[in-house]
């Protein structure tokens, strides 16, 4: 009975990673099509690839995707985690309503967001571009560093920071010195979470950007209208950045843990 | 320990400029006319009634509802088996499977959806496998199965992790238990391990159903131009018609609509009577 059972999970279980890594292995394997044909696969060849790192705008596209979504972790991992040390210091009505708003940009449905922000720097006259894509991308990451730094602050110990400050440390020290480093594997999930956000945005930045500033999701929406084998190559360059980061990120502590052990 | 307190201010201000004038913005050229010039600046609840009282629009909110009907359906009773088959496995399998079901969302959405266009085309690698066995071909592009698979691919790891969190958090004695007491494995699964996992059934409801209804580029990629949702009609309202006071308004119809399914959801959550079949 009970082996009969692992069978059935096995299958089960076979048939979900078929459903989820057959499309991305597809476009991995379509990015070397010879051919401009999804469907059928005519011989390997990198003319897409070619195509690709020939065409300025997905050059450029690839250029603002990193650029922002490195500028939006760094700036929204600092802001979230200084927001979060202030935050579990404050009185409990301010920290409802903040952690209310907070939670605004993660429940609304994306489009609504992107839609109030679009109105927003319309209103105030700033021209959409690098500039307003930027501000967007801190906007929705931030919260997301909050929510993951704000349960590592709350099994701190409060009088860590109360007994560095008495020992004569400036609250820079005792805040970079002994909270910072307490909360750590908080604001690394965080700045990981941001970094993905931010790479893999798409309804948000569709709709606050201009100017010629295009990342990678918007580019790939609007060139989706025609069969462009180009799409492949860049996708599948998306999928192996984002493995590779996802990798470097699981794999790092696992490695560490291993060697400290070792010792 | 206040040293760390004024620590917050500045998210406080960043906040209310950036997440709540922006929502308030939205009330405010939902409930108005001519909001781009003072003088001309009125009250009105017109938008809501061109919505209500077009044939078109409201085709449109009902086409975005069954569809995201449709996906969480399909999810909770894929998502379910799935979530079961990695809540029964070893510690050491619940991880590996985790993992792998949580690695594609951290892919582009827009790539991985992009992806069924190959497989979903009428000589494409779908219809050439059902081909094998002598069914098809199907025409799938352009179709509300292609629609609904879209979001069922992207929306399902949801509904996977939420239901799993909940079977995993469960008591085992239960089940050993219920079979002391002379329960075959069907009794107890309906009494004891579902009413158990109803919650994150219920959650995962939730975090599939809000993305399915405001979705708008998996129907544009998978439906075609002509597959209009309800997000499709807020973009264009925005990025093509500039009509921001109706497109505000089309926004909030939606947003209050997703509210009441999570106000429900959340009722049958809490409620005793409905979730008591478990005693």
């Amino acid at each position: 009975m009970k082996k009969k059972k692992r069978i059935g999970a096995k299958i089960i279980l076979g048939l979900t990673t078929l459903f989820f890594y057959l499309p991305i292995l597809y476009i991995i394997v379509f990015s070397f099509n010879n051919s401009r044909s999804l469907t059928k696969f005519s011989g390997f060849s990198l003319r897409w690839y070619e195509k690709m790192f020939a065409d300025s705008n997905m050059m450029n596209a690839i250029v603002y995707t990193i650029v922002i979504a490195l500028l939006a972790t760094v700036i929204s991992t600092i802001v979230g985690t200084l927001a979060a040390i202030g935050l579990s210091r404050s009185r409990r009505v301010l920290k409802n309503v903040v952690e209310q708003i907070n939670n605004l940009p993660i429940m609304n449905p994306e489009i609504v967001t992107a839609i109030g922000l679009l109105m927003f720097f319309s209103a105030i006259g700033v021209e959409k571009g690098f500039l307003t894509l930027l501000l967007a991308h801190i906007m929705f990451c931030t919260p997301y560093v909050i929510l993951s730094v704000s349960p590592k602050l709350r099994s701190l110990d409060p009088n860590l920071a109360d007994a560095a400050l008495d020992l004569g440390a400036t609250p820079f020290q005792a805040l970079t010195k002994v909270i910072v480093p307490q909360i750590m594997p908080g604001i690394i999930s965080g700045a990981l979470i941001a970094f993905t956000m931010s790479f893999d945005d798409f309804i948000i930045s569709y709709f606050v950007t201009g100017n010629g500033v295009n990342n990678i999701s918007i580019l790939v929406y609007t060139m989706s209208k025609r069969i462009n084998p180009s799409i492949n190559a860049l996708s599948t360059l998306v999928i192996l950045l984002i493995t590779l980061v996802l990798i470097v990120v699981n794999v790092v502590p696992i490695m560490k843990e291993k060697r400290r052990k070792r010792i | 320990m206040r040293q760390f307190r004024s620590m917050i201010y500045p998210y406080v201000l960043w906040i209310a400029i950036m997440i709540v004038v922006p929502m308030l913005l939205i009330l405010l050229y939902a409930f108005t006319k001519g909001a781009n010039d003072v003088a001309t600046f009125r009250f009105t609840l017109e938008h809501f009634g061109r919505f209500f009282s077009d044939a078109v629009f409201l085709d449109v909110l009902k086409r975005s509802l069954v569809i995201a009907i449709w996906t969480t359906i399909v999810c909770v009773f894929l998502g379910y088996p799935i979530a079961y088959a990695i809540a029964t496995g070893s510690e050491k399998s619940k991880i590996f499977w985790i993992l792998m079901i949580t690695l594609p969302t951290w892919i582009n959405m827009l790539v991985r959806t992009y992806a069924w266009v190959g497989i979903l085309q009428d000589d494409g690698l779908l219809n050439k496998f059902l081909g094998l066995f002598g069914i098809g071909p199907f025409h799938m592009m352009y179709t509300t199965f292609a629609v609904v698979l879209g979001m069922v691919y992207n929306f399902i790891p949801f509904m996977i992790l939420q239901i799993h969190t909940s079977l995993a958090k469960m008591d085992k004695s239960f089940l050993e238990a219920a079979s002391d007491l002379g329960a075959n494995r069907v009794q107890s699964f309906l009494r004891i391990t579902l009413p158990l996992s109803l919650p994150g059934v219920l959650s995962g409801i939730t975090l599939v159903f809000l993305p399915a209804v405001s979705s708008f580029f998996i129907p544009k990629l998978l439906g075609g131009g002509q597959y209009v949702l309800i997000g499709n009609v807020i973009e264009t309202q925005f990025l093509t018609s500039g009509d921001w006071n109706f497109g505000s308004a089309i926004s909030l119809i939606m947003a209050i609509i997703i509210m009441l399914s999570m106000y429900l959801t959340r009722k049958v959550d809490t409620d005793p009577a409905a979730n008591g079949r478990g005693e």
